[in-house]
């Protein structure tokens, strides 16, 4: 073709939507994990990325049933709302649910803690782990997004991860056009990130295109906090005010879920998607910066976990 | 900007280019000013960098550290892989691949290029083309980026002269008009004081051309994929499965081209003509597809199609073989063996394949050909594949999906090479 029908033909061509592009692109990777892997699994935390996950598998794969098991790794420590939200959308979409539990890594004395308060949020990767070796998984999906944090720009599509569930950030498998490699020995999985290109905003617009449910603190509410460090930290029983912190009852939402210990609400009266989208689009702070104290201990925190098989 | 704006404006997709340039060109600054100037930033993110900033150069904010994401990379103050940056404006989605141009990182411009709808190339107006403004250019033009940028940077430095400028372009052109591109715009600018790049600043009124951002955001996207329907099968929905009674659903994604129901197409490799009974997304039937939708096509015939498979228009010559000339970009530091065993990745088939002795390696920086008996790390040569079952292909400079493949080393399972068919 010459390069003036070839011009014509692009005029002509029409464009995908941005939500439409990203989306066809993790039914994709989806696709691909189902035709190339073993046994895969897809992980879901209840959060607002696994949602968004779960609504592309339906599209990927419906009417035919997921050809993945769900997977759940419980702190022990999670906000009751999203527990709640997991096993109502397991059994929504009829889907099987594995659950192991940072809990059970305390007792069998596969996890030891240093304080019994600690976040149990690094622990995670022990327990997740040896779910991959007691089902064998060769493949782990997950909501990961490469605008979450510094360390995650580097990630990969399809990402391999070693016999000991370790991420070699600088020996990476390059990944070009969509020629995924997949592969792996036995013993060796590949972690598989579908949403990689989405960001913040993209997620919380397909939530509103889609009408997806969420649980219900990702949306404004009353709840005890105090200040500390420049974050909201919520009280609980796990996590009560220290000396001298005063507790405030303040209108708040979460962002991201995730260990109650470590995850903090910011301050925001919007209670719909919409408003949501509003307050997202003008946001001034990233998702994890205001929300997470793991990720402010140092500026590669988020890297070094990642070494060692964390999500 | 607000928000409504943002979400009720036309919605002009997704844009992915790619970023190469040398360690003192200015792309980090260049990156971290689109981010920082289209607000992409975040106040978190600004106070680490202000902090990082005080600690690296005592004063100033240095937008360059915005992009350093390894550990090691801040270590050494390089960067090392390929990172991917997101912005928008209220016209379009950006996904940036950052990629280091060291030589050594040959790799990582072409895994940035392979995906890129136009390529960025910083020059520094104080130096001009160098050589590896060049061998940046030839990388994107063999990746086939249809258009290409070329940024002269710093123009600060040179007293935003216009002969300057003017120079450097009429010494690109000349080696522009060896390679293929669609088209090549010429940008002065300055990422450190953020003229042009966003803002237009009023330091250079003899420029009448677009900013960088207008031009990334008009920019034609789908790269050179037009032409003829490519669609490689994923899965194979069984009947029950497939939303339409009594018939397989094959589930893929329309890699180019457009499909609409009553269409004649064609199973490759095995070569059997059908025509297009329905097609259907998660929301129901739909009448007709195009690139890049993911869908599940349903056949008039029970023909025998499996993952791997290709279902293909009739408007375009596919070659049925078990082998072909490639451009060979080798990406592991595990040199090309002859007779090794090697698995090549084409489409959403894997088949076996065995590598000849490379016929010539190009010397990146003269863009000589040269003798050689292997490729190493970095190396680009033309070699000749030989599979170990038939492919269904056309030259890569006539479709991106159906003429790129990766090669993986069976033991390993590496990927140790990009190639694209002759």
């Amino acid at each position: 073709m010459n390069l003036a029908a070839e011009a014509r033909e692009l005029a002509r061509a029409p464009a995908l939507a941005h939500l439409d592009w990203l989306e066809s692109e993790a039914v994709y990777v989806l696709r691909e994990v189902a035709g190339e892997c073993a046994t895969p699994a897809l992980l879901f935390s209840g959060g607002k990325d696994s949602a968004v996950l779960l609504r592309l598998a339906e599209k990927a794969f419906r009417p035919a049933r997921f050809p993945f098991p769900l997977l759940h790794i419980d702190t022990g420590h999670n906000f009751p709302e999203v527990i709640a939200f997991r096993d109502r959308r397991a059994a929504e979409l009829s889907e099987r649910l594995i659950v192991r539990s940072v809990e059970d890594s305390i007792r069998t004395g596969r996890v030891r803690l240093a304080r019994p308060d600690e976040s149990r949020n690094p622990h995670q990767s022990v327990t997740l782990l040896d779910a991959v070796a007691e089902f064998a998984f060769d493949a782990l999906v997950g909501g990961a997004r490469r605008d979450e944090e510094k360390s995650r720009a580097k990630e990969r599509i399809f990402s391999f991860r070693d016999r000991f569930g370790q991420w070699a950030p600088r020996n990476q498998r390059p990944e070009l056009w969509d020629l995924y490699n997949p592969r792996v020995h036995r013993g060796e999985h590949v972690r598989v990130f579908p949403i990689s290109n989405w960001t913040e905003l993209d997620v919380w617009q397909y939530i509103a295109r889609e009408r997806l449910s969420l649980p219900s603190i990702y949306f404004a509410h009353r709840r005890p906090v105090v200040r500390r460090r420049g974050l909201l930290v919520p009280v609980t029983p796990l996590t009560p005010p220290r000396a001298g912190e005063a507790v405030e009852d303040l209108s708040v939402r979460f962002r991201t879920v995730g260990d109650i210990t470590c995850t903090c609400p910011v301050e925001s009266a919007a209670a719909t998607v919409e408003e949501i989208i509003a307050e997202t689009a003008a946001a001034r702070v990233t998702e994890r910066g205001a929300t997470r104290m793991d990720d402010q201990t140092s500026e590669a925190s988020m890297e070094l976990r990642k070494r060692e098989g964390y999500f | 900007m607000s928000a409504i704006e943002k979400i009720d404006l036309a919605d002009a997709g997704v844009l992915r280019f790619t970023t190469a340039g040398s360690v003192d060109d200015g792309k980090s600054t260049l990156i971290g000013r689109l981010l920082y100037d289209t607000r992409s930033i975040f106040e978190d993110q600004l106070s680490a960098l202000e902090r990082a900033s005080r600690h690296r150069n005592g004063s100033g904010l240095d937008l360059s550290l915005l992009t350093d994401g390894l550990i090691a990379e801040r270590e050494q103050g390089i960067t090392i892989d390929v990172a991917y940056r997101y912005f928008a404006t209220p016209r379009r989605k950006f996904i940036v691949a950052d990629t280091p141009g060291h030589e050594q990182y040959t790799r990582n411009m072409v895994t940035g290029a392979s995906t890129a709808d136009l390529a960025i190339v910083l020059v520094d107006a104080r130096k001009g083309i160098a050589s590896q403004s060049r061998r940046h250019a030839y990388i994107a033009g063999l990746l086939r980026i249809p258009h290409l940028v070329i940024a002269v940077n710093k123009m600060d430095l040179v007293g935003y002269s216009r002969q300057a400028f003017e120079r450097i372009r009429g010494a690109f052109r000349e080696f522009a008009a060896g390679l293929d591109f669609r088209r090549v715009d010429y940008l002065p600018l300055s990422a450190l004081h953020g003229d042009m790049v966003v803002e237009r600043g009023n330091r250079m009124p003899w420029y009448h051309g677009e900013t960088l951002l207008e031009t990334l955001e008009t920019a034609q996207t789908a790269g050179s994929d037009v032409g003829g329907l490519f669609f490689p099968v994923q899965l194979v929905a069984r009947p029950e499965e497939s939303g339409y009674a009594g018939r397989r659903g094959y589930r893929g994604r329309v890699e180019s081209g457009a499909i609409r129901v009553g269409d004649a197409v064609t199973v490759l490799p095995a070569g059997r003509a059908t025509r297009v009974h329905g097609i259907r997304v998660f929301e129901g039937a739909i009448e007709a597809a195009h690139a890049p939708q993911s869908v599940t096509l349903i056949l008039e015939d029970p023909l025998d199609v499996s993952r791997g498979d290709v279902i293909a228009g009739p408007d375009r010559q596919y070659q049925v073989t078990r082998g072909f000339d490639a451009t060979l970009c080798w990406l592991a530091q595990e040199p090309l063996a002859r007779g090794r065993r090697y698995l090549v990745r084409h489409g959403t088939r894997t088949v076996k394949a065995l590598l000849a002795e490379p016929a010539y390696r190009v010397n990146v920086n003269t863009l000589d050909r040269e003798p050689t008996d292997t490729l190493a790390l970095n190396d680009i040569g033309r070699v000749t594949v030989r599979t170990g079952e038939p492919l269904a292909w056309v030259p890569y400079r006539e479709s991106r999906a159906a003429g790129s493949f990766i090669v993986m080393d069976e033991s390993s399972n590496n990927t140790v090479a990009a190639g694209m068919i002759e």
